[in-house]
């Protein structure tokens, strides 16, 4: 049984479609990487599983259940005590996270008293532990001091330790490691893959960064202008893609080009709210695309563990099919 | 460091367009009333030759001083110590008038296409602004070089009268690399130029720097901490630590024949897409050290693991690497590398 559950989820602002009909689920003990460019939908759709999309936004989905709790139906209160203890979220921005007012180590008994309450000694123990387990050396000097006294790499340890405060099952981290250098990405990936193995939890790693997600994902998702465009294991994917946007985009990565060649760039730029083609949404941008690409809107094909949503997937050569 | 004292070479193709020699840029940082000032070495002793179309590559964290070493290429600052010539006249020591011409040859492009243009005003009036200062240009004939330029770098005749705000990210990179095309430099300096951008985009405007460069002869000094990218458009590579070079030479001998333990760190941490390309990870511990505190000896020392107690109170010197007498100009500084300590048979693919 899948531990987080979509279904044809939607968001809307207004008469914009930012998340369009997506669906997957997360396994327990499982890494899914969410990979996209910018204004593809990857922060709303996590966001609105955090229940964080405010008015004007609409969030709409045939399922959505966290554990076969359905979070759509739930009280208010209920679904406020399961997020941020079982279902917790790191964002982007570790420096503009945080709470420039207050010291690390008050946020972080914050989000334990909420959820777990204790006594006053108890959550300070507590939030020694849990620096000491995202590494950050002298954990009880580092409770008093404000965030703009610690590094980006730092800071970003602080958010791992509140989010993973309350022992949760699904962890869905927005970019955690885009703001940093390549060797504190390294050293904040490999914590947060440790405690992943640990704890068993499932974790949903939103990324841009392809290689990053070949490296540590499972499963990987390719959401395009707000829809899923191709879903599977991660290895198969990068290896023989059958959307041409997911070949496109490994094309275009410096490392698929030899010496000075020229790489191959998608032209165009994703659709946005007022140049949204009809048919394939990719139809303008794709060397394949044929008229029927242009009028009629593709549906997913395979089984969830290996989807595409293309008129004609590519084949293993990558071609079209015919 | 003897082949940066080569005289300046004349011949066309491997003409020297810029070459910096020591050049430090020091910086007094108060402390207060009672203590002395600090003085933080951003850039500390960098020297490196660039030839025509050729492109150098800067990498390193941040903090590292890559960007400050940008900003005085382009004379936006004036370095502490050091010289630097474009083709063959010392920057430094020319008066006002010379420097305003001299540094017409010498563009930057930064990193943040949203932050480097001036939202109030319209792109022709944006690129037009160079030849206003620095031309006696017509009206009618700074708008025809402003559109050449355009479509140079592929933007269309109506973007003329449009705003920045109504350009996508990739398409204000391209304006802004239109800007530094208009007085014909020389040398450009790219601070982190694709770092905002789109993975489809980046590769993109890598393309479009790589026909410009071709098209115009044109000089890069690439800075960028991304090095997949640098790997793709970089002739050499300077990594940097700190303010100092820790690592110099040429892309296929630091891609291929990394001997740093920071270099070795740095590629081992960038992660690959296919799994055959993947290195041993090389876990650094820590963080950059404060440029105000640095550490004695080799700045390094503190995440190295071939450190030793001469690493902590002797600064190594960037020397040739001696083992490799066949290939020329790579420079090490390191003396784990010097006394042979490092075990190169761990390094490679996973």
């Amino acid at each position: 049984m899948s531990l987080l559950q979509l279904e044809n989820l939607s968001v809307t602002f207004g008469n914009f479609r930012a998340v369009d009909n997506i669906s997957y689920k997360v396994e327990e003990g499982e890494v899914l990487g969410i990979v996209g460019e910018s204004g593809s939908g990857k922060s709303v759709s996590s966001l609105s599983i955090m229940g964080l999309i405010d008015f004007p936004g609409k969030v709409s989905a045939d399922r959505l259940t966290f554990d076969n709790q359905d979070l759509q139906a739930m009280p208010e209160k209920q679904r406020r005590k399961l997020t941020g203890s079982d279902i917790a979220m790191i964002f982007q921005d570790p420096m503009t996270s945080l709470n420039p007012c207050f010291t690390v180590g008050y946020q972080i008994i914050e989000a334990l008293k909420t959820h777990q309450g204790g006594s006053k000694k108890e959550l300070k123990m507590r939030a020694i532990e849990l620096l000491t387990q995202v590494g950050i050396p002298a954990p009880e000097s580092r409770l008093d001091n404000y965030p703009h006294q610690l590094s980006g790499g730092m800071s970003q340890r602080v958010m791992i330790a509140m989010s993973i405060a309350c022992n949760p099952r699904l962890l869905i981290a927005d970019e955690p490691t885009t703001a940093l250098d390549v060797t504190i990405q390294a050293q904040i990936i490999d914590l947060l893959i440790d405690l992943q193995r640990q704890k068993q939890m499932g974790l949903v790693l939103i990324t841009h960064d392809l290689a990053l997600v070949a490296e540590v994902a499972h499963r990987v998702i390719v959401m395009y202008a707000g829809q899923i465009v191709e879903s599977g294991p991660a290895s198969e994917v990068f290896s023989t893609p059958r959307h041409p946007y997911t070949q496109a985009l490994l094309a275009s990565l410096p490392e698929s080009a030899a010496g000075k060649a020229r790489l191959e760039a998608l032209p165009g730029v994703v659709p946005g709210q007022y140049d949204r083609p009809l048919g394939c949404l990719l139809s303008p941008r794709c060397p394949y695309a044929t008229d029927h690409c242009r009028k009629v809107e593709p549906a997913n094909q395979g089984d969830l563990d290996r989807q595409v949503k293309c008129h004609t997937p590519l084949d293993s050569e990558g071609r079209p099919a015919a | 460091m003897n082949q940066f004292d080569d005289s300046f070479d004349t011949t066309v193709d491997n003409q020297l367009i810029l070459k910096a020699n020591n050049l430090k840029q020091h910086y007094h940082v108060k402390q207060g009333m009672f203590k002395p000032d600090a003085v933080v070495k951003a850039v500390d002793g960098i020297s490196f030759n660039l030839e025509k179309g050729k492109t150098l590559a800067v990498v390193g964290e941040s903090g590292c001083g890559k960007s400050t070493l940008g900003r005085m290429l382009t004379m936006i600052e004036t370095p502490t110590d050091g010289s630097l010539a474009h083709l063959g006249e010392d920057l430094l020591t020319l008066n006002k008038d010379a420097q305003k011409k001299l540094r017409q040859k010498i563009q930057i492009i930064f990193q943040n296409p949203y932050g480097s243009l001036n939202p109030r005003k319209k792109i022709g009036a944006i690129l037009e602004e160079p030849l206003v200062i620095n031309t006696t240009l017509s009206k009618a004939e700074r708008k025809e070089k402003a559109l050449a330029i355009m479509a140079k770098v592929g933007l269309k005749t109506e973007h003329y009268d449009r705003y920045p705000h109504m350009f996508s990210g990739g398409q204000r990179q391209r304006i802004a690399i239109a800007r530094g095309l208009m007085l014909d430099p020389n040398v450009i300096v790219a601070d982190e130029p694709v770092s905002a951008l789109d993975v489809s985009v980046q590769a993109q405007v890598l393309n479009l720097m790589m026909d410009l460069q071709e098209e115009f002869g044109l000089s890069y000094v690439f800075i960028s901490h991304d090095l997949s990218v640098v790997e793709h458009i970089a002739d050499d590579v300077m990594v940097m630590y700190l303010g100092k070079v820790v690592e110099q030479g040429t892309r296929k001998q630091l891609f291929e024949n990394p001997k740093h333990p920071y270099t070795l760190a740095l590629l081992s941490s960038t992660p690959q897409l296919s799994p055959e390309k993947r290195r041993i990870r090389i876990k650094l511990e820590g963080e950059l050290p404060s440029p105000l505190n640095p550490p004695s000896g080799c700045a390094f020392h503190g995440r190295c693991s071939y450190a030793n107690d001469r690493c902590k109170t002797e600064t190594p010197s960037l020397r040739l690497d001696n083992k490799e007498s066949q290939e020329q100009g790579h420079l090490i500084a390191c003396h784990a590398v010097e006394e042979n300590r490092i075990n190169l048979t761990t390094q490679g693919a996973a």
